[in-house]
């Protein structure tokens, strides 16, 4: 089926197999890899992206369901120089180890803010209680998006 | 060698980082080669039974597929599962690739198929008929050893695999002479270590070089080397392993796989890159699993609730057959059985188990965490029996500072340690005797409220080589190679092969300092086997220790040779030379030369240093003389609510003594994973098999996982006693969390219970198994 789908600001147009899925399509056929596989069945969070602002787990959406639509992709969050606050928030408060869970994390913590500017501990901790994380405990994830909500509201 | 701290000790943020917020890192699953074929595994559904049929035809016709093997393909062209310890008398069945003939796990490989991409591959997979006579399976460990039980190998006549007895001399005498004896019998349920991102291989076989070049997710990197050059016949010299970036170990990535051996073996054989990358499914069905013990623990005490003895029976759950390391893990249990108590005799007997499941392994703690689950549940029980403060009684247990280095009955020799320092430090953090204020308040507004504690120390940084079990083909020491470029920037090469430890900040911190150059003059290299002369790995807390001490020892090699060149170029003799902080100057003189003066100089060679070689590089390993013991002292505050036997954590205080400390971030972080690990274990984490052997907790719909709202915010503090068996006065930290903080909660929890009577509970403590335990003490009571 063709589908044309804005990912990170660029129009992609391509031909799939219906079951193939938005996950597979972005790392296979866009080597967008940094949005990782961690479960294939919604439970772990590793996989999200953000298809038309909401935050998706992109492991259980397909690709053609995503014709239309504006997906947004770790890769298209920031750059080195210009890195986006959620990212800055996990860099400055240790918020990830293996890094592994820490693509999907950030999109979860991103849609949060954008949603909640000012969110409390126990609204961060609820947010991400779709994404699994095996190596920090979350606290310094929820740290990192304390962080992160901290430098968007001073405009940093 | 004086150094000047600016780097060390400080919270540097990771240098890793930058890739991985990003999604630039690459993990193995992200590497594509041109021509890579995609492997996909049929599995064994059932747990025991013999393979009547396997018929791929239809599989074989399905498009793009490529090639389809079974065990007939691989007999005798193929080694088998690794498995580096196998204990003196075991009985031991090598493990082939892919079942042949029977199969022994649900899970177990039965073929393996190869096809142009994973969904051509999945689709074949399902495709291949297997047929197999299934019988009754060998599942609980105690029944497994019961006459007349189903047998995971028939020709071994039993399921019992190997018996480690560890008789301590005073034992018995010990236990006749007691005040008290108790005994408790304790289950330290089997979990799933869960790396976020599983197991995944690319192999890619060069027939032009004759070269196989192995991406694999794992600690071992150097292992998996060894392992696959042997499984296939050919020299290690033909086999590079890349471990790029791993996403997360906690042990289960310590073992080199058969799915890892099996990829190079098909590669091969096709002349072309293949790729698995398994499912959440296959993780939790088939990379080990970790603890796995029940115990039966007699312990006798003297009339002040002092313990004298401990007379203990493991059964320790082997699974279908013996994982690399998995053999080693029980004995760690009885090493640390004493825990951080001046106990004076140890007995201990452990029963090694076949039953129809997926072998165990390390799990973060490996062996120890267990071993302090079952003496602090000792010292609560006998706190309860004497009607004695918990706290007391650890305190009237604990080795006195003056003690190390303390010899165990065990066998056990500890380094350091200040246990009562720490015990005063977290009863006063947690504020002891407030908190038992409101819990009583609490208590008599009819709540269930709970205090838990525990106090616990830990073995790690494993060594020396020669003093531990002996594991064929590796040693416990580490390796480091570290290289001066021209410009004074240096490449240091770890064999501590990291996943998500951040080494390549600790380290960069740490040589930066003996240089006296800036953090981003190091780049730090790790997990490519071409490229890190050799190494061992990352796991049992060694990363620093061990790690860290060659990088500190290479260093050294280099200091010393430089301060030779800057002798020469300063015309003046070694000992005159003063080095600090990576400058070099003459006593008493004014002439200074900085450390890219003198790489500088030793590269150019320009002026030729009589009796040296030109250039500044360095190697060393680092051999441990012995073990450290890091320890520390949890408390923990909990509610249940009666009406759904729902568990709150309200409060968590872990203080912990690591020794010294490079980076208090990481070392943070550290601390804070395996504390809500170990509370995973102790909530709602445990791998389930039916009767029939088969696995119930096979998706993250049922294996519970923790997750972020489920605890507080955790607290922690430290009080800090180096190790002198090392200059860096390291104790060691990844497992730490995962050993105190699991007995801290089913303190609390028996805790908060108490007041109905109830005096047992075994992990996970889900609120089914809570509501129950109200409800029957509420009826008893009625």
């Amino acid at each position: 089926m063709k589908i044309r789908v804005n990912v990170n600001g660029e129009a992609q147009e391509d031909d799939v197999a219906p079951r193939t899925l938005l996950v597979h399509w972005l790392r296979e056929n866009l080597a967008l890899t940094g949005t990782h596989i961690g479960c294939e069945t919604t439970l772990c969070g590793a996989c999200t992206v953000h298809v038309d602002g909401m935050a998706v787990k992109s492991c259980t959406m397909l690709a053609v369901q995503a014709d239309g639509c504006d997906v947004r992709t770790i890769e298209g969050m920031g750059e080195l120089d210009a890195l986006h606050p959620v990212q800055r928030g996990f860099w400055e408060e240790h918020g990830l180890q293996c890094g592994y869970c820490t693509p999907g994390m950030i999109m979860a913590a991103s849609a949060l803010l954008a949603q909640n500017a000012d969110p409390s501990e126990a609204q961060i901790r609820h947010a991400l209680e779709g994404n699994i994380c095996r190596c920090t405990g979350y606290q310094q994830i929820v740290n990192a998006v304390q962080h992160a909500a901290r430098l968007a509201r001073e405009g940093k | 060698m004086p150094v000047k701290p600016i780097h060390v000790g400080e919270r540097i943020k990771r240098r890793e980082d930058p890739r991985l917020i990003r999604g630039m890192a690459t993990y193995t699953d992200d590497v594509k080669l041109h021509g890579m074929l995609h492997a996909a595994f049929v599995r064994s559904d059932y747990a025991a039974g013999r393979i009547v049929k396997i018929d791929a035809t239809r599989a074989r016709a399905l498009p793009g597929v490529a090639a389809i093997y079974t065990a007939d393909d691989l007999r005798g062209n193929v080694g088998q599962t690794p498995a580096w310890v196998v204990l003196p008398g075991m009985k031991h069945a090598p493990h082939p690739l892919l079942a042949d003939g029977e199969v022994r796990y649900v899970g177990q490989p039965v073929a393996v198929v190869v096809a142009k991409d994973k969904y051509a591959a999945r689709d074949a997979a399902l495709a291949v008929e297997v047929e197999i006579d299934s019988r009754d399976a060998a599942v609980d460990p105690e029944a497994a050893l019961q006459p007349g039980a189903p047998l995971v190998y028939p020709e071994f006549g039993t399921n019992l695999a190997a018996t480690i007895s560890n008789p301590h001399a005073d034992t018995e005498r010990l236990f006749a002479e007691a005040h008290g004896t108790l005994t408790l019998k304790l289950l330290n349920q089997r979990v799933a270590p869960v790396p976020m991102e599983g197991r995944a291989v690319v192999a890619h076989w060069e027939e032009g070089p004759q070269k196989l070049t192995l991406w694999t997710s794992t600690q071992t990197p150097h292992a998996a080397k060894q392992n696959v050059a042997i499984c296939l016949g050919i020299p290690e010299l033909r086999v590079r392993v890349i471990a790029p970036e791993v996403g997360g170990g906690f042990g289960q990535k310590i073992p080199t796989y058969g799915e890892e051996c099996l990829l190079p073996w098909i590669s091969k054989k096709l002349r072309r890159p293949v790729k698995w990358a398994e499912t959440r499914t296959e993780n939790l069905a088939n990379a080990a699993h970790g603890r796995g013990q029940v115990t039966t623990l007699d312990v006798a005490y003297d009339r002040d609730g002092r313990v004298l003895a401990l007379r203990g029976k493991t059964i320790a759950e082997m699974g279908a057959f013996v994982s690399m390391l998995g053999a080693l893990i029980p004995t760690f249990t009885h090493l640390l059985a004493a825990g951080p108590y001046t106990i004076r005799a140890v007995s201990w007997e452990t029963s090694c188990v076949y039953t129809n499941t997926m072998a165990t392994d390390a799990y973060r703690g490996a062996g120890r965490p267990e071993a302090a689950y079952y003496v602090e549940r000792a010292m609560d029980a006998i706190a309860a029996k004497l009607g004695l403060d918990r706290v007391e009684v650890r305190r009237r247990n604990l080795i006195a500072p003056d003690a190390f280095p303390y010899h165990a009955p065990t066998g056990a020799v500890y380094d350091s340690g200040n246990y009562q320092a720490c015990l005063e430090k977290a009863v006063a953090r947690f504020d002891y005797t407030g908190a038992i204020a409101a819990r009583d308040r609490a208590r008599s507004e009819g709540k269930l409220a709970g205090i838990g504690v525990a106090t616990f120390t830990e073995v790690c940084g494993l060594g020396p080589s020669t003093g531990t079990a002996a594991p064929a083909r590796a040693g416990f020491w580490e390796s480091a190679e570290l290289r001066v470029e021209p410009t004074g920037a240096v490449t240091v090469m770890t064999g501590a092969s990291p996943h998500g430890q951040g080494q390549e900040t600790a380290f960069a911190q740490m040589v930066a300092d003996y240089f006296g150059i800036d953090i981003d003059s190091v780049n730090v290299i790790h997990g490519d086997t071409d490229v890190v002369t050799h190494g061992v790995g990352t796991f049992g807390s060694r990363g620093l220790v061990v790690g860290g001490t060659a990088v500190h020892m290479a260093a050294q090699k280099i200091l010393a040779k430089a301060k030779r060149i800057a002798a020469h170029l300063l015309d003046t003799t070694e000992e005159r030379v003063n080095v600090d902080g990576g400058v070099f100057s003459v006593v008493g003189g004014a002439r200074k030369l900085t450390f890219a003066d003198v790489a500088s100089a030793a590269h150019t060679w320009g002026v030729a240093v009589p009796g040296e070689e030109p250039g500044l590089e360095a190697v060393a390993r680092f051999e441990p003389s012995g073990t450290t013991f890091p320890f520390g002292v949890h408390f923990c505050t909990v509610t249940i609510d009666r009406e759904t036997g729902q568990l709150a954590i309200e409060r968590f205080v872990s203080v912990d003594d690591v020794g010294n400390i490079i980076n208090p971030l990481l070392a943070d972080g550290q601390r804070l994973g395996g504390i809500i690990q170990g509370l995973g274990q102790a909530l709602c984490e445990e791998v389930r098999y039916d009767e029939s052997g088969q696995l119930m907790t096979a998706t993250f719909m049922d294996y519970a996982m923790p997750r972020a709202a489920m605890f507080p915010r955790i607290e922690l503090d430290s009080t800090c006693t180096p190790s002198p068996l090392n200059p860096l006065g390291a104790k060691g930290i990844g497992e730490l969390g995962t050993i105190g903080s699991t007995p801290c909660l089913v303190s609390a929890v028996l805790d908060a219970l108490a007041p109905l009577g109830v005096s047992h509970v075994d992990m996970p403590l889900k609120p089914e198994k809570l509501w129950r335990l109200i409800q029957q003490a509420g009826a008893s009571r009625a």
